[in-house]
C-alpha cells in the first residue's frame, strides 16, 4: 500500500458512526474484505474507468486488454482494496466491453483478490458484470432518478445476485446539490430499499455526490461543507450503511495544478472521513499525504473546503501560482527489475507479469548461444520455481496458468529465431542416404559431391578415408561428401552425428558461401557434433586424428533438435477433468513440442490409434476421478502389448506415485513417470526425450519406482492369508471313495512324429488369431462385424491361402510327446508319479502351489495337487503330461518372408503357427480322453465346445494362473525327454522354443478345475524351495509375481 | 418456520453419507443402468448414477433406507448431476425434470416411510443440486482466459428447472453443494430464490462449498470466508464445506465459516483423503474422532459424510453427535430486522 493511503489509515472515522461490528459490509473477490466502522478508509481503485482515464478508454478501444489488465494490477498493487469497473462510453460497446474485461480480470488472481465494483449508468451493463463475476461486489449505482419502480425493480435484483450497492443522491427532480436534498433522498432511498425490498441495510452505500468547490460561483462554495455535514447524518440516522463518492470531482476547477488539486483531495477527505465517510474513489497518485502539505498550502486550502473565507477561492487561486508541479514517481514497486536476469525471469513467471519478458527474454537469447538455450535455461528454472510453489500449495491453478501465459509469450517470440536455426530438413536417423540432403538443392549438390569425391579429394582426406572406410574404426560406418541440408561434410557417422571436416576443402558452392562458423553452428544446431581437422593434422598425426574421433563417438550425443517432440495428452474415458491436463498441453507447447490434444474422455482405442498414426514421442494420460486410474492401467498395459517404447506421463488428481509405482510402472517396460504438477512437464519430458539423458532417465525412474513398490508393498495392509498349514488344511477334498477312477488305457510315454496338419484345422480356435492382428471380436462374428469385418475377412483370407501353402508343402511340422503315469499326491501339495525309464521304474515329484487368500465361506484354498488321490487313500490315482510343438520350420519361413521384405507373411506365418500349436493341443487332449487315456470316450463335442473347455479333466500349464512356476517345465521336460523326443528346447527363462509349442498336464477328475493361484506367502516359498530342493532366492525370483508381502 | 429448521437449533442433524460408494457395491453394469427403458440409448449410460432412480429405484430406496437406520435425519437426493448441462453427456437433457421428480419421490416415500415407523424422529429429503460439470467464472482454455464454457444465464435455467423438479417431487430442503465455482452456485440461488417468489413457496436453502486442495480455496479460487460472503444474500438454513477434503483438513475452514456466519453451519467431509488408489480409506471410527473436534468446538450444526462414507460412517457420527449440542444460531428473518430510519432511536 503507498504512503498516500496509508496515511489515510489513520484518519479514524467519527466516534458518531455506528458501533461494533455487529452488521458489517462485507464484499469479496477471491479475498473478504469486511468493512467494519473501524476498519480504515476503502480506496476504489479508479483508473479502470474509461470515463475517468483516457488511457484506459484508449486500451479497451483499441481491444489492448493485456494492458488494460495491467491497468487494474497496477492499482492493486498500489492498495486499491476495491477496483471500479467502468466502460461507458459512446463509441464503445459497453456491455461487451464489461464482460469481456471482468472475465480477463477475474482469471488473474492477483486483482481478481479484490471486490470489483461494476460501474455503469446502464442497467444492462451492469447486470451483465454480475453475471460474470463469484464475489460479492459493489454496483455502481443506482438511485431513483427514474422512479420508484424501476429502482425497487433494480435494487431486487442486485440482492439476488447478491451484490452491494451505490445509491446516488438523486431523484425524479433531479441530483440532490445541498445538505437538505442530499438527506431527504438519501432518508427515502434507504426506506424502500430496506423496507420494501428488504436489501440487506449494510450493504447499501451512498454516493452523496461530490461537487467541485473554488469554482468561483457562489453555489458551490458550500458543496464540500454540505457533502461532509450530509455524510454525517446519514450515518448518525441510517444505520449500517456506509458513505462514498468520488473525490477529484471536488477539485475539479483546479486542473492542471496537481499539487493543489492532491493538497484538496486530503484535506477533503480528512474531513469527510471524520464525517463518517468510509470508503472512496480516490487516484492515490493524486494525494498529498495530509501531514506533508505545506502549512501555507494547506490554510488556503481548507479555506475552500470548509468555506471559511469569503475570499477564499481567490486566495487560493493566487497562492497556487506560486505552487510548483512536482513530478510524482511510479508508485508500482519495480525494484526487482534491478535483479539479475535469470531474478527477473524468474519473478515475471511466478507472479504472472508479462509486460517485461519481451526484454529479458531477448537479453537472454543474446547471451545465449541457441535461442533453444534460453528455453530450456532460463525459462525452465523460472517455471521450476512455479512448480515447487504450486507443488506445495502456494501458488493456485490460475496463477500457473498466468505463469504458462508469460512462458508463452517468451517462447513466441524465441520461435522465429528457433525456425530460422532449423529451417533446412530434419536430420535423419541414419537410413538413407539423400534423407539429410536439402531436396532442392541435392540434385546441383550430388554432382558437385561427386566431383569433391572422386576428382577434388585432398591427400590429407584421402588418408582419413582410407583409416574410417569400411567400418575400420571400431565398426562405426562413416560416410564421405555427404550431403547435410545444404552443405556437404567431408566425413560423417550418422548414427552418432559426428561430422568431420578436414580444412583445406572449397566448401562452398556459389550460392551457398557461408562460413565454417555458420555451418558448423547450424549441423550443431541440427543435433550434429563438428570436429575440425587440419591436413597437417591428418598428414602428421593421424593416431591423435583418430584417438579425438574415436572419443567423440562414445561420448552421448547432444540434446535433441528444436522441434522437441510430439506429446499426445488425453483425459481417460470416462472423466471429464481436463485443467491440470491442458495446462500441460501450454506448457510443454511453450517449449517447442508439438501437442495432440484429444482431449476428454478419450477412449483407450483413440489413444492408441492416434499415437501410432502420430508417430507421437510421448502419451500423457490425465485423470481426476477415481476409475480412471484403472484406465491408466488398462492403457499401460496395452501399450506394453502393442510395443509401444514412447514413455508414458501419468498426471492428474488422483494419481499418485504410489499408483503410478504400484499399478502402472510394472504394466509397462518403457518409461513411465508419475507428473505431479504440471509445470513440472516440461523438464520431465525434456529428460524423458533428449538423447544425452533418456536412457539414465528412464532407469532412475524404473529403480525408484521399484524401490517405491517395494517399500510400498511391505507397508501396505496385510490381506488376510492363511499360513501354508491353514490353506492345506482348507484344501479343496475329494471324496476319492467314490471318485471315478479310470485306469489310462495306455499307461506310459507316446511320441508322435510329423503329425498330418490337415487334422487339426478343425481345432483351431481362430478368435485370438484375429486378436493377435488387433482385430477383436469373436470369430466367425468378427468377419462380419461393422467395424473390423472388412479387414478380418481380408486377414482370413490370406491366412487361408499360406495355411493352404503350409499344409500343400508341409511347410511346418507337427510333433508331440505325451506320457500317462501312475500317481498320487504326496504331502499335500506334490504329486508323485512312477515313470519307465531305460526300462527301470522311475519317480518324479511334480510341485503345485496352493492358494493362500483367505477365501469366503466354504470356499477351499486349491492347489492342482487336490485333484489328484493322495497316497495314504492308497487309491491308485494317475496323471498326464504333454508337449505338442508345430513350430518346426516357423523359423526359416519366416526369415525368407522377411527378405523378401513381406513382413506381412512373416507375422502371419508365426500366428499361424502358434494357432496351430493350440489346436494341436487341443486334438491331442481330446484323443487323450477318448483313446490314450480312454476315461471319455463317449465324449462328442464340437470344436466350439472344445474352445469353451466343456470336457472333463483340465489340462494346466506351467507358467500359467493355476501353476505359476515355469520351473515345473523342467520337470516335465525331464519326466518325458521332451528335448530328446521332439526337440523341443527350454530357453534361459523357460520359454519352449520353437514358440509354437504347449506343454502342460492332463488331470482328469470330473472335479479339477482351473483356478488362479493368486498371492501366495513366503512362508509357502520357502517351504517350496525346500520341497523342490533349491534356493529360496531361486523360488522368490521365480514366484516373484505372486507373492504377496 | 419450517419444522427443519425448528429442529436445528435443538439438536445436531445427520446428512446421510456418500450415494456414489454405496452404489459402487452394486457393481451395476451398462445393461443394469440402461434397464429396458433406455436400452436402445444411443450413448454409453454407465456410470450416469442419477438415472438409477429410474432404472434401479430399488436399490436407491434401499440406500436412503439404509442411511436412515444409521441415524440420517436427512438423505439427499440421488440427483447431484440433475441438471440438462451435466446430463448433455448422455444427452439426457430432457430427462431431466423427471429425474429429479423421481429421486425426489423415492426419498421422500422412504423419509415417510421410516417416519411412520418412528415419529419422534421426523426425517427429512434435501433436493441435492450439484455444481454440472462446467466453470461459469474459470475459461476452460488457458489460451483464452476470457472464454467461457457456460453462462450465467444458462446455469440459471437449468438450476431452475431442477429446482423446480425437486420441489415437485417432495424435498424439504434445498442443498447447492459441492461448489467448486462460487458463480455457479450464485446462479443456482438466483434461480432458487426466483423460484421461491414465483410459487410463493419458503423452502430452506443448504449451500455447501468445496476447498478443493492444500491452497485452502476453492477451485475458482476463493477463500473460505470470502466464498461464505459470496452466498450469504439469501436466508440458508446452513452453510458449509463438503467433499474434497476429511474431516480434518476440513476444520479450519469450519472455523473460517462458523466464525462469520449467523447461518448453520454444515459439514460433511470424505471418509479422510483418497489414498494412492483414489479409495477411501478411513473407518467410521477414526473420521467420528476426527469429527469430534467439530463438537469440542461447538462448529457444526449439520454433520454427514461425502466420497468414502457408508451407513457405518453415519452411524458412528450420529452416535457422538447426541452427545453435543449444535452451535448455537440466530434464525434471522428479515422481518425481524430493525433496520428503517424511523427506528433508529433504538439502534446505538
Amino acid at each position: 500500500m503507498s504512503a498516500e493511503s496509508t496515511d489515510l489509515n489513520i484518519i479514524k472515522p467519527s466516534p458518531l458512526g455506528r458501533k461494533g461490528g455487529a452488521r458489517p459490509l462485507k464484499l469479496s473477490g477471491l479475498e473478504p474484505l469486511v468493512i467494519t466502522p473501524e476498519s480504515n478508509f476503502i480506496n476504489v481503485g479508479e483508473r479502470t474507468n474509461v470515463a475517468g482515464s483516457r488511457k484506459f478508454l484508449r486500451l479497451i478501444k483499441e481491444e489492448k486488454y493485456d494492458e488494460a489488465l495491467e491497468v487494474a494490477r497496477e492499482q492493486v498493487e498500489n492498495g486499491a482494496q476495491i477496483i471500479d469497473v467502468n466502460m461507458d462510453d459512446g463509441l464503445i460497446d459497453g456491455k461487451e466491453a464489461m464482460v469481456k474485461f471482468l472475465n480477463l480480470v477475474v482469471a488473474e488472481p492477483d486483482i481478481a483478490r479484490v471486490p470489483i465494483m461494476i460501474d455503469s449508468s446502464k442497467w444492462e451493463i451492469i447486470e451483465a458484470g454480475l453475471q460474470v463475476v463469484q464475489g460479492k461486489c459493489v454496483v455502481n449505482s443506482i438511485s431513483l432518478k427514474e422512479g420508484e419502480q424501476e429502482f425497487i425493480e433494480n435494487a431486487k435484483k442486485i440482492k439476488r445476485y447478491g451484490a452491494a450497492v451505490i445509491v446516488m443522491a438523486f431523484d425524479e427532480v433531479g441530483q440532490a446539490d445541498n445538505y437538505e436534498r442530499r438527506i431527504e433522498i438519501a432518508k427515502r432511498s434507504y426506506d424502500i430499499l430496506v423496507n420494501k425490498v428488504k436489501f440487506p441495510p449494510e450493504d447499501i452505500i451512498f454516493d452523496l455526490n461530490i461537487f467541485p468547490v473554488g469554482t468561483g460561483m457562489e453555489e458551490h462554495r458550500k458543496n464540500a461543507v454540505d457533502f461532509i455535514e450530509g455524510t454525517k447524518w446519514v450515518k448518525e440516522n441510517l444505520p449500517y450503511c456506509s458513505v462514498s463518492g468520488g473525490v477529484s470531482n471536488v477539485s475539479f476547477s483546479f486542473r492542471g495544478n496537481n499539487p493543489v488539486r492532491e493538497a484538496m483531495h486530503s484535506v477533503f477527505l480528512y474531513h469527510a472521513i471524520k464525517a463518517g465517510m468510509n470508503i472512496g474513489i480516490v487516484n492515490p497518485s493524486m494525494l498529498e499525504v495530509y501531514d506533508e502539505i505545506p502549512k501555507d498550502l494547506l490554510e488556503h486550502v481548507e479555506d475552500v473546503i470548509l468555506d471559511r473565507r469569503d475570499d477564499a477561492t481567490e486566495r487560493l487561486l493566487d497562492f497556487a501560482e506560486n505552487v510548483v508541479g512536482r513530478k510524482k514517481e511510479n508508485k508500482v514497486d519495480l525494484s526487482w527489475r534491478e535483479n539479475p536476469l535469470q531474478d527477473r525471469i524468474t519473478h515475471a513467471l511466478v507472479k504472472g507479469i508479462d509486460a517485461y519478458i519481451l526484454e529479458d527474454i531477448e537479453e537472454a537469447r543474446q547471451q545465449a548461444e541457441k535461442p533453444l538455450e534460453v528455453i530450456e535455461g532460463p525459462l525452465m528454472i523460472g517455471m521450476n520455481v512455479v512448480g515447487d510453489l504450486f507443488g506445495s500449495g502456494k501458488m493456485f491453478l490460475p496463477q500457473v496458468v498466468k505463469s504458462a501465459r508469460v512462458m508463452k509469450k517468451a517462447v513466441a517470440h524465441l520461435l522465429p529465431y528457433i525456425e530460422a536455426a532449423k529451417k533446412a530438413p530434419k536430420p535423419p536417423k541414419g537410413e538413407q542416404y539423400w534423407q539429410t540432403a536439402d531436396p532442392a538443392l541435392y540434385g546441383k549438390m550430388k554432382e558437385f559431391a561427386r566431383r569433391m569425391r572422386y576428382e577434388k579429394s585432398t591427400r590429407a582426406e584421402s588418408k582419413l578415408w582410407e583409416a574410417l572406410s569400411g567400418k575400420k574404426l571400431e565398426g562405426y560406418k562413416f560416410r564421405r561428401q555427404h550431403i547435410i541440408g545444404s552443405y556437404i561434410s567431408d566425413f560423417v557417422c550418422l548414427r552418432e552425428k559426428l561430422v568431420i571436416e578436414v580444412d583445406g576443402l572449397i566448401h562452398e558452392l556459389p550460392e551457398h558461401k557461408l562460413s565454417d562458423e555458420e555451418r558448423t553452428a547450424w549441423l550443431e544446431d541440427q543435433g550434429f557434433r563438428v570436429i575440425r581437422f587440419t591436413n597437417h593434422q591428418v598428414l602428421q598425426n593421424l593416431d591423435f586424428v583418430l584417438e579425438t574421433i574415436l572419443k567423440k563417438l562414445k561420448q552421448a550425443p547432444p540434446s535433441g533438435v528444436g522441434g522437441a517432440g510430439k506429446v499426445l495428452l488425453a483425459t481417460v474415458k470416462g472423466d471429464v477433468h481436463d485443467i491440470g491436463k491442458n495446462i500441460v498441453s501450454v506448457v510443454l507447447g511453450c517449449n517447442n513440442y508439438e501437442i495432440i490434444d484429444l482431449g476428454v474422455m478419450v477412449p483407450p482405442e483413440k489413444i492408441i490409434e492416434t499415437a501410432k498414426k502420430e508417430q507421437v514421442d510421448v502419451i500423457g494420460l490425465s485423470g481426476l476421478i477415481t476409475p480412471s486410474l484403472d484406465e491408466m492401467v488398462f492403457l499401460a498395459k496395452e501399450m506394453e502389448r502393442q510395443d509401444f517404447s514412447v514413455p508414458l506421463l501419468i498426471g492428474g488428481a488422483t494419481t499418485s506415485k504410489a499408483h503410478t509405482a504400484v499399478k502402472i510402472d510394472p504394466q509397462y517396460k518403457h518409461a513411465v513417470a508419475h507428473v505431479n504438477d504440471a509445470s513440472r512437464a516440461v523438464t520431465v519430458v525434456g529428460d524423458l526425450l533428449k538423447e544425452s539423458t533418456r536412457e539414465k532417465y528412464k532407469n532412475e525412474l524404473k529403480e525408484q519406482y521399484d524401490k517405491f513398490r517395494k517399500n510400498f508393498n511391505k507397508r501396505s495392509k496385510v490381506k488376510s492369508f492363511l499360513s501354508i498349514e491353514e490353506a492345506r488344511k482348507n484344501k479343496f477334498k475329494i471324496d476319492w471313495d467314490r471318485a471315478p477312477i479310470t485306469r489310462p488305457a495306455e499307461l506310459g510315454i507316446q511320441v508322435i512324429e510329423d503329425f498330418d496338419l490337415n487334422k487339426l484345422v478343425d481345432y483351431i480356435d481362430w478368435s485370438p488369431f484375429f486378436r493377435s492382428w488387433d482385430l477383436h471380436g469373436r470369430y466367425p462374428d468378427i468377419l462380419n462385424d461393422e467395424k473390423v469385418g472388412e479387414q478380418a475377412q481380408s486377414l482370413f483370407k490370406d491366412a487361408q491361402a499360406l495355411l493352404k501353402r503350409i499344409l500343400d508343402e508341409r511347410l511346418l511340422k507337427a510333433r508331440a510327446v505325451f506320457g500317462l503315469f501312475e500317481a498320487n499326491s504326496i504331502h499335500d501339495d506334490d504329486i508323485e508319479i512312477e515313470y519307465q525309464e531305460d526300462s527301470g521304474e522311475k519317480t518324479a515329484v511334480f510341485r503345485t502351489l496352493r492358494q493362500q487368500l483367505k477365501k469366503h465361506g466354504e470356499q477351499p484354498n486349491f492347489a492342482l495337487a487336490d485333484f489328484v488321490a493322495p497316497k495314504e487313500s492308497q487309491i491308485q490315482d494317475y496323471l498326464g503330461c504333454f508337449c505338442v510343438t508345430t513350430g518346426f520350420g516357423t523359423q526359416e519361413l519366416a526369415e525368407k518372408f522377411e527378405k523378401d521384405h513381406d513382413d506381412y507373411n512373416s507375422i502371419m506365418i508365426k500366428a499361424l503357427a502358434d494357432r496351430l500349436a493350440e489346436a494341436f493341443a487341443e486334438y491331442l487332449h481330446e484323443r487323450v480322453r477318448k483313446e490314450h487315456w480312454g476315461y471319455a470316450s463317449k465324449e462328442n463335442l464340437s470344436n466350439e465346445e472344445l474352445i469353451k473347455e466343456e470336457y472333463k479333466g483340465i489340462r494346466p500349464a506351467p507358467g500359467y494362473p493355476a501353476c505359476p512356476d515355469h520351473l515345473e517345465k523342467l520337470s516335465i521336460w525331464e519326466v518325458l525327454k521332451v528335448k530328446e523326443r521332439i526337440g523341443v528346447e527350454l530357453t534361459e527363462s523357460l520359454a519352449m522354443w520353437p514358440a509354437a509349442s504347449v506343454s502342460g498336464y492332463y488331470f482328469v477328475n470330473p472335479e479339477a478345475r482351473y483356478f488362479g493361484l493368486g498371492k501366495i506367502k513366503e512362508d509357502q516359498v520357502k517351504d517350496y524351495a525346500e520341497r523342490k530342493g533349491i534356493s529360496l532366492e531361486k523360488a522368490e525370483k521365480w514366484l516373484n509375481p505372486n507373492i504377496a508381502d | 418456520m419450517s419444522k427443519i429448521e425448528e429442529l436445528l437449533s435443538k439438536k445436531i442433524l445427520i446428512l446421510d453419507g456418500a450415494m456414489g460408494t454405496m452404489l459402487q457395491e452394486y457393481k451395476f453394469s451398462e445393461e443394469d443402468f440402461r434397464g429396458k427403458r433406455f436400452a436402445d440409448w444411443p450413448v454409453s449410460l454407465k456410470g450416469n448414477n442419477d438415472l438409477l432412480s429410474l432404472t434401479q429405484p430399488e436399490a436407491i430406496a434401499t440406500i436412503h433406507r439404509k442411511y436412515f437406520e444409521a441415524g440420517a435425519d436427512i438423505v439427499e437426493t440421488n440427483t447431484f448431476s440433475g441438471t440438462t448441462i451435466a446430463m448433455a453427456d448422455y444427452k439426457m437433457e430432457e430427462l431431466v425434470y423427471e429425474l429429479n421428480y423421481e429421486s425426489a419421490r423415492i426419498a421422500k416415500e422412504v423419509a415417510q416411510e421410516v417416519t411412520a415407523e418412528n415419529p419422534q424422529k421426523p426425517r427429512f429429503v434435501a433436493g441435492a443440486i450439484g455444481p454440472t460439470n462446467k466453470t461459469a467464472s474459470m475459461s476452460p482454455d488457458v489460451n483464452d482466459p476470457g472464454f467461457r464454457a457456460i453462462s450465467f444465464e444458462e446455469l440459471k435455467v437449468a438450476y431452475k428447472q431442477q429446482a423446480k423438479a425437486l420441489i415437485d417431487g417432495g424435498v424439504d430442503v434445498l442443498l447447492v453443494e459441492t461448489v467448486f465455482d462460487t458463480l455457479n452456485a450464485k446462479a443456482a440461488l438466483f434461480a432458487i430464490d426466483e423460484l421461491k417468489e414465483e410459487l410463493n413457496a419458503d423452502i430452506p436453502v443448504m449451500v455447501s462449498g468445496t476447498i478443493t486442495d492444500a491452497s485452502g480455496r476453492t477451485l475458482s479460487g476463493q477463500t473460505a470466508e470470502a466464498f461464505l460472503i459470496s452466498v450469504s444474500h439469501i436466508p440458508l438454513l446452513s452453510i458449509g464445506f463438503n467433499c474434497a477434503l476429511g474431516a480434518k483438513q476440513l476444520t479450519p475452514h469450519l472455523e473460517a465459516v462458523a466464525r462469520n456466519t449467523e447461518f448453520g453451519v454444515s459439514a460433511y467431509p470424505n471418509a479422510g483423503l483418497p489414498n494412492a488408489f483414489g479409495e477411501y480409506d478411513q473407518d467410521a471410527q477414526e473420521m467420528s474422532n476426527q469429527i469430534r473436534e467439530y463438537l469440542e468446538k461447538g462448529l457444526v450444526n449439520i454433520l454427514g459424510g461425502c466420497c468414502g462414507t457408508t451407513p457405518k460412517h453415519i452411524k458412528a457420527i450420529a452416535e457422538i453427535a447426541r452427545d453435543y449440542k449444535p452451535r448455537k444460531i440466530k434464525l434471522q428473518r428479515h422481518a425481524e430486522l430493525v433496520s428503517a430510519s424511523q427506528n433508529t432511536e433504538n439502534q446505538s
